[in-house]
C-alpha cells in the first residue's frame, strides 16, 4: 500500500495502534484492516467506542482457512455504524497450534452466537465467551470442523452409520 | 378427602421460622425444564427450545439449533458461482427470489459489473412482489399461531395470485431462480405487466381488512402488545435488521442507506416503530406492504419499454438461450460456463441486501479462478435466535412463540 493514501478511518487504527496494525486494503469499496491477534480486542474496543468510530453494529463473524500459510486460519469481523453510516472489516490471522482469539461478545452481544458458528465450523476458540459450543453440527459430533479446507465435501463417515438413511440401499 | 389434604400438604409448607403461623403458607417452587420442539408447528421448521420455567414464566431460554443444516457454505466452495443461485433459493424458501437477488449481486460486486436498466427494474419489481408475499406470509402464520386463524385464510389466498405469477415468470412457485448474474433470466410475459397493476389496486383494501381482522381482536392486541420488548440500545448490540430493529425505532434500511437496483429512482419511506414490541413490528410490515405497493408502481411507470435484460459481458454472463442451440459459439460458451465458471479476481467483498427478514449478505473470498474460496451467509433468522434468549426472560411460555414469529424465521436460512 506503499504510496497510496490510506483510508481515514484505517489511518486513524494505524496511528492509535502502531504495533497491532498489519495492512489495509481497499477493494469494490470495502475497507478491510488486518491487525495482529493480541491486538484484535482493543481495535474491536476502540472502534466500538471512539465517538468518531461508533461502530455500534456487527454484521457478521466469519473465518477463512489458509492452509498453506504459516498462520492458518483468518478471523473476519464486519462491522457497521449505524449513525455513522460507514462499515469497516477487521481480520486477524491465528494458527493452527494455538487457535484461540478473544472473545468480542462484551463488546457486541451479538457475537455469541457468530461466534459460536465460527468455532463449530472452523474449530477456532474465543477466549471469555460465555457459552462456546457447537451451534449447528450436534454436540455430540467429533469428526472435525466442516469449513475447513481439509474437511471432504461428503463427509468423513458418520453420516453413513445412520441405519436409517442406508435402509434398502445395495 | 385424605388424599387431598396429602398433596396439599406438599405443596404447601409452613414457614420454618415461624411454624406458629400457618395461616401465610410459602409456596414450594421448583424449576421446570421445558423442551420446545424440535417438531412443535409453530417453529416454523425444526426448532428446538429448551425453556427454564418457573411457573409458566420464563426464567431461561436455550434455542438449539441446526436440524436443517445442509452445509450450503462449504457445498459453494465446490460449485461454480452460476450454480449457487439455486441452494440459495433453498436458504429462505419462502422468499427465494429475494435471496437470488442478494446472491447475484454480491458476485455482480465481486465482478464488477452492472446490470441493464430495464433489468434493474424488472429485478426491483419482483423483489418487491416476494417482499409482499413474505409479509403476507408472515402475518398469516403469525396470526395463526397466536390465535387469530381467520387472517390466514385470506393473507394465503392473495399470496397464492403473487406466486402464480412466478410460475408464469418462472416456471416455479418457490424455488424461482430466476436472477441470474448480471441480470434477470427472462423477461416478463406480455401480460404480467397489467396483472400486477391490477393487482396494485386490489390489494390495499384487503390490507386494510385484514387490519381490521386484527385491531378487532383483543386476543391479537393482548398477546402483542408490549410482548418481546427490546430496547434500540440492544437491538442494535444483538446485531438484529429488518422489521425487528426498525420495530425498536432504529432507522435502518439498505433500501435506503446503501441503495441498489431501482430504489434511488423510487421515493418511498421507511416505516420505523416506536415501542420495540410485537405490535410495533406488525404495524412496520403491515406499512411496508403499502411502500412496496408505491415501489412496483413507479418501477412499473418507469421501466423502459425495451432493452436488454442481461449485461453484456461474455465473459461472465449466459449467452441468450436462443442462440445456444443454434449457434456455436453460444453453445461452446454455455458449456464452459457451467462447467468451469468464469474466472473472478482474486479478492474479498462483502454485499448486503434488505431481504423482507433483515439484512441477507454475503461475504465471498475469492483468490481467481470459477468458483468461492469461502462464502458466508449472514442469515437475518440466525442472527435474531440469537436475542431471543434476552427477549423471551420474563414472558410466558406462548409468548415463546410469538417471538420466533415475530422474527419471521425460516430455519432453512438459519441452519444453512
Amino acid at each position: 500500500m506503499e504510496g497510496v493514501s490510506l483510508h481515514h478511518l484505517a489511518a486513524r487504527i494505524q496511528s492509535q495502534f502502531p504495533e497491532g496494525f498489519i495492512k489495509a486494503k481497499e477493494w469494490r469499496g470495502d475497507l478491510a484492516v488486518t491487525v495482529r491477534r493480541e491486538h484484535l480486542h482493543e481495535v474491536c474496543r476502540f472502534l466500538h467506542d471512539d465517538p468518531a468510530m461508533d461502530f455500534d453494529y456487527m454484521v457478521h463473524v466469519s473465518s477463512v482457512d489458509w492452509p498453506d500459510e504459516e498462520e492458518r486460519f483468518e478471523v473476519v469481523y464486519e462491522v457497521y455504524s449505524i449513525r455513522k453510516r460507514h462499515r469497516i472489516r477487521v481480520k486477524a490471522r491465528v494458527p493452527e497450534h494455538d487457535c484461540e482469539v478473544d472473545s468480542m461478545t462484551d463488546i457486541w452481544r451479538g457475537a455469541e452466537f457468530m461466534e459460536r458458528e465460527v468455532f463449530d465450523m472452523m474449530g477456532i476458540r474465543f477466549r471469555q465467551h460465555p457459552d462456546l459450543r457447537r451451534i449447528l453440527m450436534p454436540d455430540e459430533y467429533h469428526e472435525g470442523y466442516p469449513l475447513r479446507k481439509d474437511f471432504p465435501v461428503q463427509g468423513k463417515g458418520w453420516r453413513d452409520t445412520f441405519e436409517f438413511l442406508n435402509e434398502g440401499v445395495g | 378427602m385424605a388424599k387431598l389434604e396429602d398433596q396439599r400438604s406438599t405443596i404447601y409448607k409452613v414457614d420454618p421460622e415461624h411454624p406458629e403461623t400457618d395461616t401465610l403458607p410459602v409456596l414450594r417452587t421448583e424449576e421446570l425444564l421445558l423442551n420446545m420442539g424440535p417438531q412443535h408447528p409453530s417453529t416454523h421448521g425444526v426448532l428446538k427450545i429448551i425453556l427454564e420455567l418457573e411457573g409458566e414464566r420464563i426464567v431461561k431460554s436455550t434455542p438449539v439449533m441446526g436440524f436443517l443444516h445442509r452445509g450450503v457454505e462449504k457445498l459453494a466452495e465446490d460449485g461454480t458461482y452460476h450454480q449457487f443461485i439455486p441452494h440459495t433459493d433453498r436458504l429462505d424458501y419462502v422468499c427465494a427470489m429475494y435471496n437470488n437477488f442478494a446472491y447475484c449481486r454480491a458476485v455482480e460486486k465481486l465482478m464488477d459489473m452492472t446490470v441493464p436498466e430495464r433489468a434493474e427494474y424488472l429485478r426491483t419489481i419482483v423483489a418487491e412482489i416476494q417482499r409482499i408475499i413474505g409479509h403476507l406470509f408472515w402475518l398469516g402464520t403469525q396470526a395463526l399461531d397466536i390465535g387469530a386463524m381467520t387472517v390466514f385464510f385470506y393473507t394465503f389466498r392473495d399470496r397464492e395470485i403473487l406466486l402464480d405469477w412466478f410460475d408464469e415468470l418462472c416456471g416455479a412457485r418457490l424455488t424461482t431462480s430466476w436472477y441470474r448474474i448480471g441480470g434477470v433470466e427472462r423477461d416478463f410475459t406480455p401480460s404480467l405487466e397489467d396483472k400486477i397493476r391490477r393487482f396494485l389496486d386490489y390489494l390495499p383494501p384487503k390490507i386494510e381488512e385484514y387490519v381490521i381482522f386484527l385491531e378487532n381482536n383483543r386476543i391479537w392486541l393482548a398477546r402483542t402488545r408490549g410482548v418481546a420488548v427490546i430496547s434500540a440500545e440492544d437491538a442494535i448490540s444483538f446485531g438484529l435488521s429488518g422489521p425487528t430493529l426498525r420495530g425498536s425505532g432504529v432507522d435502518y434500511d439498505l433500501r435506503k442507506y446503501d441503495s441498489y437496483g431501482a430504489y434511488p429512482k423510487c421515493e418511498f419511506s421507511v416505516p420505523v416503530g416506536k415501542n420495540g414490541d410485537t405490535y410495533d413490528r406488525y404495524w412496520i410490515r403491515i406499512e411496508e406492504m403499502y411502500e412496496s405497493i408505491k415501489i412496483i408502481r413507479q418501477c412499473l411507470d418507469q421501466i423502459p419499454k425495451e432493452g436488454p435484460i442481461m449485461a453484456d459481458v461474455p465473459s461472465v454472463t449466459l449467452p441468450p438461450k436462443d442462440r445456444v442451440f443454434t449457434n456455436l459459439e453460444s453453445m461452446i460458451q454455455q458449456f464452459k460456463l457451467f462447467s468451469e465458471g468464469f474466472d473472478a479476481p482474486p479478492g474479498e467483498i462483502y454485499c448486503g441486501t434488505e431481504a423482507h427478514k433483515g439484512e441477507l449478505g454475503f461475504y465471498i473470498v475469492s483468490t481467481g479462478g470459477g468458483k468461492p474460496y469461502r462464502l458466508k451467509i449472514r442469515a437475518p433468522s440466525f442472527i435474531h435466535m440469537g436475542a431471543f434468549d434476552h427477549m423471551a426472560r420474563g414472558y410466558m411460555i406462548a409468548d415463546a412463540i410469538t417471538i420466533f414469529g415475530t422474527y419471521d424465521i425460516v430455519m432453512g436460512e438459519c441452519d444453512r
